[in-house]
Parts: C-alpha cells; sequence; structure tokens
C-alpha cells in the first residue's frame, strides 16, 4: 500500500512489449494517431506548447522587467494602459509578473520531476527486478510516504532555508514513491514475459536486460506518472511560495504573487484572482493531456 | 491472517524507527551549534552548556539516539523556545482543531466524489459523465489555497455568508463551531473529492462490466438494486484505501487551508515555528506527522484486509 499521497491514479496500463528499439515505431505511431484524433488532447497540447514557449520566452516577452515598480500606479486595475492586467501594490505589471511567475513554476516543476524521475525509475527497476532489495526500497519508499511534501519542506526550510531549490528536492521527493511504484509493477510485469526470458537463456547481464529491455518498455508509465507528477508539483510550487517556503520575494513566482495580494485582496481581487487562473490554466492543460495519453497507451482502446 | 498482521505490525514498526532517525539527524543538520539553535535569545555559555546537558548534546550519537526517543514515547517533546510552553501541551490544542477540520472535509470529499462517481460511469457517454469528468479536472488542477482566498473574497467578504477568518471550539458553541469551519472544510474537500471521483467512476467502470453485475440484471434486479447493493459495494472498498493514501496530501492541505483562514491548528503552529525558528516545535510536528502517517495508514491496511480477504492472501504471498 505504497502511493505517492499526490498520485494515486491507477496505473496505466501500458503496451505490450515493444522488444528493444526497432519494432518500437508501430506503437508509437498508433499512440500518436489517437492523440491527433482526440480534440482534447489536441487542445491541452496546444496550450501546453504555448505555455512552455511563454515560459521559456518569458524575459523577452514581458512588457517589463518582474521588479520594475510605478509608485504612480499602484493597484491600477486590468486594462490600464501599459499595464494590460494592471499592477500590484508596489506598482509592479502583473501581466510580467505573471508571465515570469509561469517561468518559475514550471522550472520548479521540471526540476521537481526529474530529481524525482532520477531517483525512483532506477530504484523502481531495482526493486521490480531482483527480489532481495526489494524490500529494503519498500521499507524506504513507506518512509518517504511518512512525510508529506510540505511538512519535508518545512524541514528542509528548517536546515537549509527556504529556496526555489530546496522547494524542487521536497516535491520531488515527495513524487519518488509514485514513480517507484509504477515502475516497480511494471518491471514484475516485464520481468515475466518471454522476451526477457529469452534475452536472460542468451546469456544477457541483468545490467543489460535492466537497460536494454526492461527500461524502454517501461518509459510509457514512467511518461504517464510523469504528466501527472508536472501538475502536481506546480501546485506544490505554488503552495510552497504562498506559504514563503519555496521562491522568495521579490522574485516572481504564482504563489508569493498570492500572498502578497491577500492582504489587498477586497481593494485589488484581480491580483488575487490571475495568478490563480494562470496555475490553474497550467495545472488544467497538464492534467487533460496526461488523460489523453494515458487513454491513447491503453492497449484496450477504450476511453475509460 | 495473523502472518500478514505480524508483517504489517512489524514494517510500521520499522518505519517509524528509521523516521524517528532522520528527524533525529535532521535536528543535528540544522546549521551550527544545534545548542544555538535551540537557546534562541538567551546565549550565555552558562545557557548553552544547560541545554548541551539537557539534550545530552555531549553524549555519543547512539546514546543521544537512545534519550530522544525515549524523551518522545514519554511524551516529552521538549519546550517552544518563543513560548516555552511545553510543546506537547501547544500540539493538544492544535490538533483537535485540524482533526476536525480533517474529519470535516474527508466526510465532504467522500460524499461528493463517490456520488460524483457513481454518477459518471453509469451516465457513462452522457453529458452527466462529461460534467462530473470536468469538474474532477478542475478539482486536481485548481490550487485548492487560491480557491480559499476567492472563496474569503467573494462569499465571506461579499455577502457576509460565512466568517472570513477565526475559529469557535467544538464544545464552547457547536453552531459557531461548525459555521467557521464550513468553507475551510470544503475548500480543503475538493481535492480529495476529485481524487476519490476518478477511483470510484474506475473500479464502478470495471464493477458494471464484471459477471456479477451481469448475473445481477439477468435475474431481473432493479437497476438502483444493481448499482448501489453490488457494483457500489465493491468499488467503495477502493475509496477507504484512496483516503488513507490521501493523508499526506491532506496534512499539506489543511497546513495551508488553516493558514489562509487563521484556524489555530497544527498547520498554523507549524508555519510559525518555522518562521521563528522554533526547532522543538518543527522537529514535533515533523515527528507527528510522520509518526500518525504510518499508524493510520497501518489502520487503513488492517481495515482494508478486514473487508477485502483478497488482500490478505496477496500480503502473505508476497
Amino acid at each position: 500500500m505504497s502511493v505517492d499521497p499526490v498520485l494515486s491514479e491507477a496505473p496505466a496500463r501500458p503496451d505490450g512489449p515493444d522488444h528493444a528499439s526497432g519494432s518500437a515505431a508501430g506503437p508509437r505511431r498508433r499512440v500518436v494517431r489517437r492523440l491527433l484524433h482526440n480534440p482534447l488532447a489536441v487542445a491541452s497540447g496546444l496550450v501546453l506548447v504555448v505555455a512552455v514557449l511563454v515560459g521559456v520566452l518569458a524575459p523577452v516577452l514581458a512588457p517589463y522587467t518582474a521588479e520594475a515598480t510605478d509608485f504612480g500606479a499602484t493597484l491600477a486595475p486590468p486594462g490600464t494602459p501599459g499595464h494590460l492586467l494592471g499592477t500590484d501594490d508596489l506598482g509592479r505589471d502583473v501581466l510580467s509578473r505573471i508571465l515570469l511567475g509561469m517561468r518559475a513554476s514550471l522550472l520548479v516543476a521540471v526540476l521537481a520531476v526529474v530529481t524525482a524521475i532520477g531517483v525512483g525509475v532506477p530504484l523502481g527497476l531495482v526493486a521490480g527486478y531482483f527480489r532481495a532489495v526489494d524490500g529494503v526500497i519498500s521499507r524506504l519508499t513507506d518512509l518517504m510516504l511518512a512525510f508529506p511534501f510540505l511538512i519535508l519542506a518545512v524541514g528542509l526550510a528548517a536546515v537549509r532555508g527556504a529556496s526555489l531549490g530546496n522547494a524542487a528536492i521536497a516535491i520531488g521527493i515527495a513524487q519518488v514513491p509514485g514513480i517507484i511504484r509504477v515502475v516497480r509493477s511494471d518491471t514484475l510485469r516485464l520481468k515475466s514475459l518471454d522476451f526477457v526470458a529469452a534475452a536472460v537463456v542468451d546469456g544477457a547481464s541483468d545490467l543489460w536486460v535492466l537497460l536494454r529491455h526492461v527500461l524502454p518498455n517501461a518509459t510509457s508509465v514512467v511518461l504517464v506518472q510523469a504528466t501527472v507528477a508536472v501538475p502536481a508539483a506546480i501546485l506544490g510550487e505554488a503552495v510552497l511560495s504562498f506559504l514563503g517556503l519555496g521562491i522568495q520575494p521579490p522574485a516572481p513566482s504564482l504563489g508569493t504573487m498570492l500572498a502578497a495580494a491577500q492582504p489587498f485582496a477586497a481593494r485589488a481581487p484581480w491580483n488575487a484572482v490571475m495568478p490563480g487562473l494562470a496555475i490553474m490554466l497550467l495545472a488544467l492543460s497538464f492534467n487533460v493531456f496526461g488523460d489523453s495519453l494515458r487513454d491513447a497507451l491503453d492497449p484496450r482502446g477504450s476511453r475509460r | 491472517m495473523a502472518r500478514y498482521l505480524a508483517t504489517r505490525a512489524w514494517q510500521s514498526l520499522l518505519t517509524l524507527v528509521l523516521a524517528a532517525v532522520v528527524v533525529f539527524l535532521g535536528i543535528r543538520a540544522l546549521p551550527g551549534d544545534p545548542a544555538l539553535a535551540l537557546a534562541g535569545e538567551d546565549r550565555s555559555p552558562e545557557a548553552l552548556a544547560a541545554i548541551r546537558s539537557e539534550y545530552g548534546l555531549d553524549q555519543s550519537l547512539p546514546v543521544q539516539f537512545w534519550q530522544y526517543v525515549t524523551r518522545m514515547v514519554r511524551g516529552d517533546l521538549g519546550t517552544s523556545i518563543r513560548t516555552g510552553e511545553p510543546v506537547s501541551e501547544m500540539l493538544r490544542t492544535a490538533l483537535p482543531v485540524t482533526l476536525e477540520l480533517s474529519l470535516l472535509a474527508i466526510v465532504i470529499a467522500t460524499l461528493l466524489g463517490v456520488l460524483a462517481g457513481v454518477v459518471a460511469a453509469v451516465r457513462r457517454g452522457r453529458p452527466e459523465e462529461w460534467v462530473a469528468n470536468g469538474l474532477a479536472l478542475v478539482g486536481l488542477s485548481v490550487p485548492h489555497f487560491w480557491l480559499g482566498l476567492v472563496a474569503i473574497l467573494y462569499l465571506a467578504v461579499a455577502t457576509n455568508l460565512f466568517p472570513a477568518s477565526g475559529f469557535v471550539p467544538l464544545a464552547e458553541d457547536p453552531v459557531a463551531n461548525l459555521h467557521h469551519l464550513v468553507l475551510p472544510s470544503v475548500i480543503l474537500g475538493t481535492g480529495l473529492a476529485a481524487v476519490i471521483m476518478r477511483q470510484t467512476r474506475s473500479s464502478m467502470l470495471d464493477a458494471l462490466s464484471a459477471d456479477y453485475v451481469r448475473t445481477a440484471e439477468a435475474k431481473g434486479l432493479r437497476p438502483r438494486v444493481v448499482v448501489t447493493r453490488h457494483a457500489l459495494r465493491n468499488s467503495l472498498i477502493v475509496v477507504v484505501t484512496i483516503v488513507g493514501l490521501q493523508l499526506g496530501a491532506l496534512i499539506s492541505g489543511a497546513v495551508v487551508t488553516e493558514q489562509i483562514f487563521t484556524l489555530p491548528g497544527f498547520g498554523k503552529l507549524t508555519i510559525d515555528a518555522v518562521f521563528q525558528r522554533d526547532y522543538p516545535v518543527i522537529q514535533a510536528v515533523v515527528l507527528v506527522t510522520a509518526t500518525s502517517y504510518i499508524v493510520i495508514n497501518f489502520a487503513v491496511d488492517l481495515l482494508y484486509s478486514v473487508i477485502d480477504p483478497r488482500v490478505r492472501v496477496a500480503g502473505e504471498a508476497a
């Protein structure tokens, strides 16, 4: 019963074994074709592409820098000339800060999920393949689960100080158990299939079998898990920064923007509404795309 | 069964000990001298020496760990640097608030989640399913602390329907107590409801295509009876585990929700402690969370294996 608290969806059943590379093109093309035939997948995919471009190009796209203050125009409403989405209590341009905040959100999410995959995939492979270490890794997973990400972040902030990097580590560690779980169960499944047995009989080393036969076939479950982990990480970053445990002001973050907007919320509600909508849009497009990907990878083919 | 219980109990105990080791080492990883950190304002050599001997910092690490564990087991969680109050006392006043908030959130999330999940499964391919699925996706994607801010802004401040912040103890005035907790628990429940909805729907879909449901239909039972007595009953097992597994998310969520609605609970204690560098409180908070997570998950496992004998069998085989 070890599941990441934020990621407890049933794991997708991936395609049957593609065997090593080569023949993988067939199923992969089928997945892409299914995605292209799903309007929700196309729409969320487009939003994602735009969001990532915005994240990368934010410093160029933003009309102002994040810290440029205009004390002559504080708490300006949206539509104010020169400030499309208005300004905050220090007269900083909300649109610019949202664009740069999205960049920070995506950066933390990518760092967290890369950490989670980097730690979780090897552990999951080893746990599923070698029965001897399965117990040890399961206890390790239980241990990680016992520290919810916020409590982990609290501990990290106490020991190492609050920062973007520590927020990403806390979120990433919290996601490791989810990755271990799906990779472990997929490794167990793949291990029992004939093509792995054939490789073993053929004299392949354990490392070769894991890297060449098991890992390539486990990529689809990792991919699906990652599409759930990214939006969870985006929400996690917002929470931590909101509480002051993540990105530190004045650096732009959607979470710190909400924290700063709270005292002025009655006078300037747009400041408290728009960063939240940006977070939701990001998370929603990842979640919708992740769902579509899960469906497209489901060999039973039916939407469920 | 006994063997399964013994294995799970042993595993939980082991995890508990490991968690204590992590927290213990975490304190030692604090920047600088832990005695300095624990001392707070009073940094005279005498005070530092007193702290060193009180916390056994002059002993070897294993001895220190043993002393640490025995103190914790006795319920001695140290003294807050900021208030001078025993940490266990602070927890005793804060925990009931969080417990009540979380229980209300679980009840709301389960009612909403199961209902929406059943509707989505039974009305498959119809507008009802799309609405339920869409709401679940939004529930998963919306930052619920932001939802809390918006709710305060548009429901509490603008209409005065609900109090925007504060707390009244249950024993003092049950009606005012619930009134203060309606918004926070609905907000906290949204994310959990979305997860429960998706799992309920998924297991209902499995159940509805299972042979026993077809049998029930074939022998002429009314659809309502088939859905509630047969399919839903089997699907509900999932909900029990989900709540256990989502506990970590619920704890994290409660911390933020309390912060927004300024409820004097566990979360507020935690965040205040971080910003005041109140290390004994931080340490207690981390340890209590880990312990309750492990204990509750053990309890959920037990409950699960009582409800569903298949788990026991699988557990023994593993």
